[in-house]
């Protein structure tokens, strides 16, 4: 099948997916207000996993399976062009694997919280959905203006998500937190937007990346553009120092609504920036390489120190993740084929790694939000040896230890930092990667190294079905991703292919 | 008769491979296995593989110097990494040391690990594996994977199974060694990413690495990257003070894998690594006095620092410093004698410390204290073990006779030819040797029996004199007939020394370094197949 987009039902085609899971966030919607489930967070009774607000949550994961079928289907649908408003390269279907499987762990990791903090399922796991179809906009958009759509979707989703629990104060605080700088952040992006327009007259990006090439565009307006376009996807992205919502809002936010953001908003937003800067501000490259060298410094040097004094697990794991943020700005910054296909890689490993490491901590916290202080680990993993193995796995892959797909994710990365000559960058990294080894492994010595502080401890941990299926499924992945990577590593590199012109081919730069 | 049967089996074949996957495979029979029996599933495997080990003394070849039983496959291809594994004389009695310490360590701790046992020896199993594969790996990617991987077992039992401040000396230990190797693997993907550059497909092998032209600045950057993973697991004076923390914390089994293999993944990085491939780093004339110095210190200083020691293990934990020193001073006289000596300290050093903590050990199960001054005339109620550890404690200080004199000798030798000077210095070392060692022996052993607590002492039962024998044979035999090993080494040491030799020429030493000179050692395409070997064919060199 071939789709130039000279009728609207080729658009209808492009988007398959995500109209897939706008129709079944809309039914998971209506049907979470029908009689059945209205009073269903009254009162909590039976088996989280199966029957009354789960059935719910298992409608919308076969919404997103069924979105994963038609994803894998547009990889037989050819675009003729590249130019229209909606792209359909592999690196656009590679990001929506990455979300699919993001909103898919939520699901999952979601159910028992979901049940037992009485909330609103059907509104819950609709907003999953949305966000997650916002989330694929954006990587699937080649307008700034689509980008920008796909952006507010997502973000008006999971602002709400965040300040989900009104039983929970933090959650309101971090949800008004949340909507206050994203909306100050959303003004940047916009005005970049328009002074992109403004430069180029245009906002699309093969059209933009033709005018950049070729001189016709505004120098001094686009510079600016860049700047302002840089910010806004900063705050997304949470790059220091534009990270300051960031601990507050995975702190306040419901865990598992935590979990989803730190991968999917983050891979999102990565995914766009990427698209946007490597293909329609290829040529002005040494523009914006400085601007990036130094952000990816202070965000890894910073997120990794700040972390090292972080007393709540949710906060860790919050700087953790904006360190992260931190490794996949060196690719970006890198630029070139082998460091995107990194970033492709890492995000999916990321992905796994942080759900996973997620899933624990909504377990430890008894599916709620009690038990949240590193200390509250000490024993862990005598008491509950799998859980304890699984989140050491998760760590050790955060912190990017060998046998574990988090070593192979920053391999990529250095490696396509070290096509870019970022030795410096590269060594950054690594030693910034010494400190945060600190940081994850205390978890670990107090799970394996010392006693329960008390007897039973840990005897509420559960875990229903859902959950232990999806942290099979990440530890499975993380695992086989960690010594056999050769066929991720092969998807992910294919799937860049002809994204763009990648200015990375300037080495030696110095910011 | 030996070697046709290990013929007809295809040893060669296989053998590297099952020294890795079989005590992984041991970790999942302890797991699954039941508590009570974990130990002793954990030893008869740990014995069934060193009894598979010890084939490869006689498979091994010893007249040729380059890789033997070499085997490799993809792993990750588009990387170029390859899971290639091989052995030479530098390796071999690595390994072989390692499978014979695994074994007599987890037979060591029967009585010393009382929790939490089926975990306990399948991180030593695991260890066990990720310590051969760091020897036997012959692709730097591998290399680099099993160095780390090596470090979350011993973390473990180091923090888990240790002493009062188990956890701060398990993170201590981690953060160190992982410093220094991260910043290796910068140096691997740099090394890497110019070959793949220069041969033009992507690899990671180290034979690919050897043919790698690198500039003296270049060379210089790498070393140091090298060089400090390597410094600090020796370790090497001043990156040493996680080495006492550890080794005190640690129990029993894991301070001997610790100190008779863990810190030989350091002296074998620099044989392996460091003067191969950056053959005009390792021997511009600062280097190589920064490098003798440093093991001068390291001798001099912790020979005092172990004197004054209360804690006995504490004392035997810097003596490993010590003789460490000698392993380095050895290397850097970058002679003959000079490299195998530092290999024999490096198997001495294993066997002997190796005994001395399994001794401890043992007066730590029967007195629950390691203070010296706790002992006292216990030759008198338990003569067998006095013996033993008199002996252990001789072929450490290096009496000749025992093990520890030949590499000692031999590396003194082997600096003496090239730096009189250091070498004399580090002579002291070995009579400050004595000056620890010897009045811990007569405090323990000898002085008058006044504490009553140990006229109850128990001499050594029957299994722990299994355990000693084999180690106490090993440091006469070594120590009166070092042939057999010397001579199964020298090819290989021999082809290391002929690289460094060959990329900068005596007198050009100096010139190596200014700017816009290279050695440049480029293959002709064809012979990038056919040569394998360290001397790579008819490389030429070429300086200015």
């Amino acid at each position: 099948m071939e789709l130039d987009f000279s009728r609207q039902l080729h658009f209808f085609w492009a988007l398959l997916p995500e109209i897939i899971l706008c129709t079944f966030g809309m039914v998971v919607l209506v049907a979470g207000v029908s009689g059945k489930y209205k009073d269903a967070d009254k009162a909590p009774s039976g088996d989280p996993s199966f029957g009354t607000t789960a059935d719910l949550g298992w409608l919308s994961l076969i919404g997103v399976l069924i979105a994963a079928g038609a994803n894998g289907w547009l990889y037989g649908v050819k675009e003729v062009g590249q130019d229209s408003m909606i792209a359909l390269d592999h690196f656009r279907l590679f990001a929506n694997w990455i979300f699919l499987l993001a909103a898919a762990l939520t699901i999952l990791i979601s159910f028992a919280y979901v049940y037992r903090q009485r909330l609103q399922a059907g509104e819950f796991f609709a907003l999953i959905l949305f966000a997650t179809a916002g989330a694929m906009f954006m990587a699937g958009a080649r307008d700034l203006i689509v980008i920008f759509l796909g952006l507010e979707v997502m973000s008006i989703a999971v602002y709400a998500l965040t300040a989900f629990n009104r039983r929970d104060r933090k959650s309101a605080e971090a949800g008004l937190k949340y909507f206050l700088l994203g909306a100050f952040a959303t003004g940047f992006f916009l005005y970049g937007i328009a002074l992109t327009y403004g430069a180029t007259g245009s906002t699309n990006v093969a059209v933009i990346a033709t005018s950049v090439s070729s001189g016709a565009a505004t120098a001094g307006l686009l510079t600016i553009a860049i700047a302002l376009l840089v910010i806004g996807f900063s705050f997304k992205v949470s790059a220091v120092p534009f990270h300051m919502w960031t601990p507050d809002v995975y702190e306040g936010a419901p865990a598992p609504v935590t979990a989803f953001m730190s991968a999917t908003v983050k891979a999102a937003a990565f995914i766009a920036f990427a698209r946007v800067f490597l293909v329609a501000f290829n040529d002005s490259y040494t523009t914006w390489f400085p601007i990036l060298w130094w952000l990816a410094a202070i965000t890894m040097v910073s997120a990794n120190l700040i972390a090292l004094v972080q007393t709540n697990v949710k906060r860790m794991l919050a700087y953790s993740s904006i360190a992260h943020g931190g490794y996949l700005l060196l690719a970006l910054t890198a630029a070139n084929p082998t460091a995107t296909a990194g970033m492709l890689f890492y995000l999916l490993v990321y992905t796994l790694m942080n759900i996973g490491a997620f899933a624990i901590v909504i377990s430890v916290a008894h599916q709620a939000e009690e038990r949240q202080y590193i200390d509250d680990y000490t024993g862990f993993g005598w008491t509950n040896p799998a859980l304890g193995v699984f989140l050491t796995i998760f760590l050790l892959s955060l912190a990017g230890f060998p046998g574990t797909g988090g070593f192979m994710g920053k391999i990529y990365l250095l490696q396509g930092a070290a096509e870019s000559e970022l030795w410096w960058l590269m060594v950054i990294l690594v030693l910034t990667t010494v400190a945060s080894y600190w940081y994850y492994l205390r978890v670990a010595w107090l799970m394996w190294m010392k006693n329960p502080t008390s007897d039973g401890q840990h005897d509420l941990v559960i875990t229903p079905f859902p959950m232990r299926l999806a942290l099979v499924v990440c530890v499975g992945l993380i695992v086989y991703t960690g010594i056999f990577p050769g066929a991720a590593l092969e998807f992910a590199r294919a799937s860049v292919q002809g994204l763009g012109a990648f200015g990375g081919g300037i080495v030696g730069l110095a910011p | 008769m030996m070697t046709s049967l290990l013929e007809s089996i295809g040893y060669v074949g296989w053998v590297l491979h099952a020294l890795i996957w079989l005590p992984i495979l041991g970790v999942g029979l302890v797991l699954w296995g039941e508590e009570e029996v974990a130990k002793k599933v954990a030893f008869w495997w740990s014995m069934g593989v060193l009894v598979l080990s010890l084939g490869l003394w006689w498979a091994f070849d010893p007249t040729q110097g380059s890789m033997q039983m070499e085997s490799s496959t993809p792993w990750i291809e588009t990387w170029g990494v390859s899971y290639s594994l091989g052995i030479d004389g530098i390796s071999l009695f690595m390994v072989l040391l390692t499978t014979l310490t695994s074994a007599l360590a987890i037979l060591g701790s029967f009585n010393y690990i009382k929790e939490r046992q089926r975990a306990f020896y399948a991180l030593m199993l695991l260890l066990q594996a990720g310590v051969v594969g760091v020897f036997v790996a012959t692709d730097l990617m591998l290399f680099y994977v099993f160095f780390e991987l090596t470090l979350v077992p011993m973390y473990f039992i180091v923090g888990i199974w240790g002493g009062e401040r188990r956890i701060y000396a398990a993170i201590k230990f981690f953060l160190y060694t992982a410093l220094g190797s991260l910043l290796m693997l910068v140096g691997i993907l740099y090394m890497a990413f110019t070959a793949n550059e220069l041969l033009g497909f992507p690899t990671f092998a180290y034979a690919d690495m050897l043919q790698v032209p690198l500039t003296g600045t270049e060379q210089l950057w790498l070393f140091t990257a090298f060089a400090l993973a390597f410094s600090v697991k020796v370790p090497v004076f001043p990156l040493h003070t996680w080495l006492p923390d550890a080794h005190v914390e640690a129990p029993t089994p894991g301070s001997v894998v610790l100190a008779a293999v863990l810190l030989k993944m350091g002296t074998y990085g620099f044989l392996r690594f460091l003067l191969p491939l950056f053959p005009v780093a390792a021997q511009h004339t600062t280097v190589v006095y920064v490098m003798l110095v440093l093991a001068v210190i390291g001798i001099i200083y912790t020979a005092w620092v172990a004197a004054v020691q209360p804690d006995a293990k504490k004392l035997v934990a810097y003596t490993s410093v010590a003789h460490m020193g000698f392993v380095l001073l050895g290397i850097f006289a970058l002679t003959v004698n000079g490299l195998q000596g530092g290999l024999i300290v490096m198997i001495s050093h294993g066997i002997s410390t190796g005994a001395l903590f399994l001794l401890l050990g043992m007066l730590y199960e029967r007195r629950h204290t390691r203070k010296i001054e706790d002992f006292g005339g216990i030759g008198r109620v338990a003569p067998l073990f006095a013996t033993v550890f008199v002996l252990t404690a001789l072929a450490s200080i290096g009496l000749p006779g025992t093990s520890g004199f030949v590499g000692e000798f031999l590396a003194l030798l082997g600096v003496f030819e090239t730096h009189p000077t250091i070498a004399i210095i580090a002579t002291l070392g070995v009579i400050f040797a004595a000056y620890y060692m010897l009045p811990m022996v007569q405090k323990i052993f000898f002085n008058a029996l006044d504490k009553p607590e140990n006229r109850e002492m128990q001499d050594l039962s029957r299994r722990e004199m299994v355990i000693l024998a084999p180690l106490c044979a090993l440091m006469i035999w070594i120590g009166w007939n070092p042939t057999p090993i010397l001579e199964r080494m020298e090819p290989s040491v021999r082809l290391v020394l002929e690289r460094v030799q060959a990329a900068a020429p005596a007198g050009t030493l100096g010139s190596v370094l200014e700017p816009g000179s290279s050695v440049v050692i480029v293959p002709a395409p064809a012979d990038l197949e056919a040569s394998d070997d360290l001397d790579g064919g008819d490389r030429s060199t070429d300086d200015d």
